[in-house]
């Protein structure tokens, strides 16, 4: 072991997890004819009684012949059944530094107050003079955002991140439209660095992409950039810095050169945790940006599955193409604004999900300017302190060579090195990652820029002790590539169950998305 | 400028860490770390926030801010109208605010097995609700999963044209029109409008003939409808949407499912929705979600934008695990090539439908529907005896059904204004949306809501149509 791994001790907790194994089946399996779950409380006589035979309220055709084949079940059956399911989900219990998620404490305090009946059992479309402290809230939120990127105002419509992506398409269409010139500015700019929503919604939005590569530095060139900038451009959508860690020093000129061209230019601030307090995308000259509520804000991602917020800013020229309703103030009260005829609409129900909007807000309330400052610097202090572990463990080298600059709050490696020496990859390294109680890396985003990825993101919630765990799991892993790499390429092994067999996901004879596809097919092969 | 004493969320807050941190690196600064950021694009004063709270003080703040709220649990409510008040188990409440999954990413199925196999049970379960034996993972809501099944429709046809309903949610329908492009862009997808019957509210089967053409991508239509009602012509609409060469999507409120037939059974190819009503509270509108399903064919399985989760054999014989199945087509991989776009959705809200559904079973399913059935039509009845108030579409409905209020006098607003002075909230005011229909409200009673409560509603109206 060299000294640089001698800072990184081996405890021997390492060698002691062991993943929950309840051997818990599919709950489709489960029950017994008969048993119930929850009961209802039947309508009273005098109903039953006014309004005759159930069936005749529904026309024949639309009854329903056969009972859908779900378990019966009773309640505390269900109850432990996912309570269970839940223990075989390693959630943050372990070390998940999974970057580009920017994994942050979820405050309970949060989640008790958005749990309050006052949120969950308000509806939507009620009189707004029954909504105040909601719309106080989402109004509170959208200043706090102003101030933290510069903007005119924001909308919490999208449901997430690539939602916001795509209604920043869907303003770009409307903006144009609104000049006539929608027709002729029909393409929208990426890098190859940007995430894959970006393309994805602006492609989805009926633009065609262009989609700029990185050179040597880590960014595409300005020549990159005005080869592919027109009168034929209606927007750049591109983030920064980049999940590599780098910054474009040259932003301010890209957002120069494409407004110049009668372009907007939307900052998808994915990576905010690195730079929140420390520049603000609209003095950079952007005209929009999204902010990751489940990210950068402390909300949950769920199962990297929201619900989410997407967080979508602008600046007041393009504020009249935003999704209503827009939550305004009128002295004391708050009122909804749906008056908007420039509005692209909705590209989502209601106001979006004011739960989240909710524990951002409070989010921000317990951290303050101060707090945030300090999340940002200690995210990139914990992510350059991590790469002098990790670039010092075999196998393991960084991207980008060429931009020798610290990184900010990421650094993508590649375990290519380890992948030809060992035959252990990336994915391999993952499996067993979860051997140590250790949530599995993220390794990139598509297309994999570096040959077999990794890309740990340390935020600001985890200590030096689990940092420092993380990487004593990562140098044990690359000793076992070394030493033993079948022991990696065959994990994990104390999980509740093994790897999938190659190939079976990608076979649609061995896959099933649901439980009666799989007993069908197990029939087939009976 | 940092804070003098550790923050409770930052473990790395204490400056003597931050210290060994920088040595290790080598660096003096943490500044020095933030280089590669040009000094023109640094701001250069400290953010103007609100001042930081303890937890008691953002407590207190948070109570104080909400009790401004006034929620359908203060309140008798009728409103519905594309989120429902139903009742959700405490034992839902329970699984799904479980911490390791409330915070945790999708990851690997090697450190997520319980999380993977309880999205497979959504899944399951969902498709046996719907006989349908794919089911994607949730999308964001009933009118975007409507959206990505047009688009899914457009490419499977190579058409250019779909066909929906008018008695649709204007904000889905708002959202479509967003999905199928504006008429300027290349791919525009032309939405043609299906009028309903003013006598029945159902779909108007002539004018749906004379619109499906080989244009036609899609026929989309709901069950039941954005009008609350249960369209009998189900079938036929779907043969002629056949005819024509054209899909036929069905949007339906799952909860329904237990007594109405799963739109399957009668010609669906594809089928979105909602599933909000299965175990999810309101959230102010946060607690929406969709979902999109259909035949296991190659044809439908290719062009889904969602994630699926499926179930297969691991190293160990015997053993069964689940995966991410089609990633390869979705936008994660393919970018701007892949199926639409893929990202956060609402994952938690299937934890609470598939333990919803696990806790009602068929039996619970089919029940919750009689009665909501029998609630819903006793409210119209007792409504439509009031004076002046008249149901529009006086039966064929599940939960919801238009009211109408011209022959009070009174708009549904005056109505509504003073409804809520007695702690109603009055159904959905359908005026400026379906200004044909005159002063509406949409009204939704459920398994909820009961006798007296109906009676207090009439009891509240009768006192303000008599003023």
């Amino acid at each position: 072991m060299s000294n640089e791994l001698k800072q990184y001790p081996m405890s021997n907790e390492l060698k002691q997890y062991q993943g929950p194994v309840w051997n818990e089946p599919i709950i489709m399996e489960m029950g017994y004819p008969g048993r119930r779950g929850v009961l209802f409380a039947p309508a009273e006589p005098e109903v039953r009684r006014q309004v005759g035979d159930v069936s005749a309220l529904i026309p024949s055709a639309m009854r329903r012949k056969d009972a859908p084949a779900l378990p019966e079940m009773s309640e505390p059956e269900v109850l432990y059944h996912y309570l269970r399911l839940s223990q075989q989900t390693l959630g943050m219990m372990g070390i998940s530094l999974f970057g580009t998620c920017t994994m942050k404490y979820n405050p309970q305090i949060n989640e008790q107050m958005a749990w309050r009946p006052e949120i969950t059992e308000l509806h939507p479309l009620q009189h707004e003079d029954t909504m105040q402290g909601a719309l106080e809230i989402v109004h509170n939120m959208d200043l706090i955002l102003r101030e933290m990127s510069g903007m005119d105002q924001f909308v919490f419509q999208a449901g997430g991140g690539s939602e916001a992506a795509y209604l920043n398409c869907a303003v770009t269409r409307a903006y144009h439209a609104s000049k006539g010139e929608l027709e002729q500015r029909d393409e929208i700019i990426v890098t190859i660095a940007t995430h894959p929503c970006d393309p994805a919604t602006a492609a989805a939005a009926g633009f065609k992409v262009i989609t700029l590569m990185l050179d040597e530095n880590g960014y595409p060139s300005l020549d990159a950039l005005k080869a592919a900038v027109s009168n034929r451009t209606a927007a750049i959508m591109v983030n920064n810095p980049d999940d590599m860690g780098v910054y474009n020093p040259e932003i301010k000129e890209w957002v120069r050169i494409v407004h110049e061209a009668g372009g907007l230019a939307f900052y998808d601030a994915a990576n905010f945790n690195a730079t929140m307090s420390k520049l603000r995308a609209r003095e950079l000259g952007f005209d929009a940006c999204m902010f990751m509520l489940h990210k950068t804000f402390g909300t949950p991602k769920t199962g990297v599955g929201g619900p989410a917020t997407g967080a979508y800013g602008c600046s007041a020229e393009l504020a009249p193409f935003l999704p209503s309703p827009l939550v305004v103030r009128d002295g004391d009260r708050y009122r909804l604004d749906a008056d908007r005829p420039q509005s692209v609409g909705k590209i989502r129900e209601f106001l979006g999900n004011v739960q989240v909007v909710l524990k951002a807000y409070a989010w921000t309330r317990s951290m303050g300017a101060e707090g945030i400052s300090q999340a940002s610097d200690i995210s990139v202090l914990s992510n350059n302190y991590m790469e002098k572990g990790l670039l010092a463990i075999r196998g393991v080298t960084r991207s980008n060579p060429e931009a020798t600059t610290p990184r900010m709050e990421m650094t993508r490696y590649s375990l290519q090195k380890m992948k030809e020496e060992t035959g252990v990859g990336t994915h391999d390294v993952q499996n067993r990652m979860s051997d140590f109680g250790i949530d599995p890396f993220w390794t990139s985003h598509e297309p994999w820029l570096v040959p077999e990825p990794f890309t740990p993101e340390a935020g600001e919630m985890y200590g030096k002790e689990a940092l420092d765990k993380w990487i004593a799991v990562i140098s044990r892993i690359s000793d076992e590539a070394y030493s033993n790499p079948e022991l990696v390429k065959t994990s994990p092994h104390n999980q509740p169950v093994h790897r999938l067999k190659l190939g079976v996901i990608d076979d649609p004879s061995t896959r099933a998305m649901t439980w009666r596809s799989f007993v069908k097919q197990r029939a087939a092969r009976a | 400028m940092k804070p003098a004493i550790a923050h409770p969320y930052m473990a790395n807050s204490v400056p003597a860490i931050q210290q060994e941190m920088l040595d290790s690196i080598g660096v003096k600064t943490i500044d020095e770390l933030f280089v590669q950021i040009p000094k023109d694009h640094r701001l250069t004063r400290p953010l103007d926030l609100p001042p930081a709270l303890s937890e008691r003080e953002l407590r207190r703040h948070l109570v104080e801010t909400l009790s401004k709220n006034s929620t359908t649990e203060d309140n008798l409510s009728f409103l519905g109208a594309g989120i429902w008040q139903h009742h959700v188990p405490a034992a839902v409440d329970e699984i799904v605010r479980r911490n390791e999954w409330l915070t945790s990413v999708y990851g690997e199925p090697s450190s997520d097995h319980g999380l993977y196999q309880t999205w497979f049970e959504f899944c399951s379960q969902l498709g046996e609700l719907l006989n349908f034996d794919l089911v994607g993972m949730p999308v964001r809501s009933w009118g975007t999963a409507a959206g990505h099944a047009l688009r899914m429709a457009a490419r499977l046809t190579g058409r250019t044209e779909v066909v929906v309903v008018s008695a649709i949610d204007p904000e889905r329908l708002s959202i479509i029109r967003n999905y199928c492009e504006p008429p300027q862009m290349a791919d525009h997808i032309t939405v043609r409008l299906i009028n309903y019957n003013p006598a029945t509210g159902l779909i108007d089967l002539e004018h749906l003939r004379a619109t499906v053409s080989g244009q036609t991508a899609a026929v989309y239509f709901e069950v039941p409808s954005y009008l609350g009602l249960i369209d009998h012509q189900a079938a036929e609409i779907a043969a002629i949407a056949r005819a024509a060469g054209a899909e036929t999507i069905v949007g339906v409120d799952p909860i329904s499912l237990g007594v109405l037939s799963a739109p399957s059974d009668y010609g669906a190819d594809i089928v979105v929705g909602t599933i909000q009503p299965l175990g999810v509270h309101l959230h102010a509108g946060g607690g929406v979600g969709g979902f999109i399903a259909t035949r296991d064919e190659p044809r439908y399985a290719g062009e889904y934008p969602t994630l699926f989760i499926s179930i297969a054999e691991t190293i160990k014989p015997g053993e069964y695990g689940f995966g991410r199945a089609l990633l390869q087509q979705s936008s994660y991989d393919l970018r701007d090539k892949g199926k639409d776009w893929i990202g956060h959705s609402v994952y938690l809200w299937s934890i609470a439908a598939t333990a919803y559904m696990a806790m009602m079973g068929p039996q619970g399913f089919a029940e919750i529907g009689e009665i909501i059935l029998q609630r819903a039509h006793h409210a119209a009845h007792r409504l439509g005896e009031l004076e002046g108030v008249r149901i529009t579409f006086p039966s064929g409905f599940f939960k919801e059904f238009v009211v109408n209020f011209d022959d009070t006098g009174k708009s549904v607003a005056e109505i509504n204004d003073a409804l809520r002075a007695e702690g109603i909230f009055g159904g959905h005011d359908l005026s400026s949306d379906f200004p044909e229909l005159g002063q509406s409200a949409l009204y939704c009673v459920t398994e909820i809501h009961t006798q007296s409560d109906i009676e207090r509603l009439v009891g509240a109206l009768q006192k303000m149509i008599i003023l």
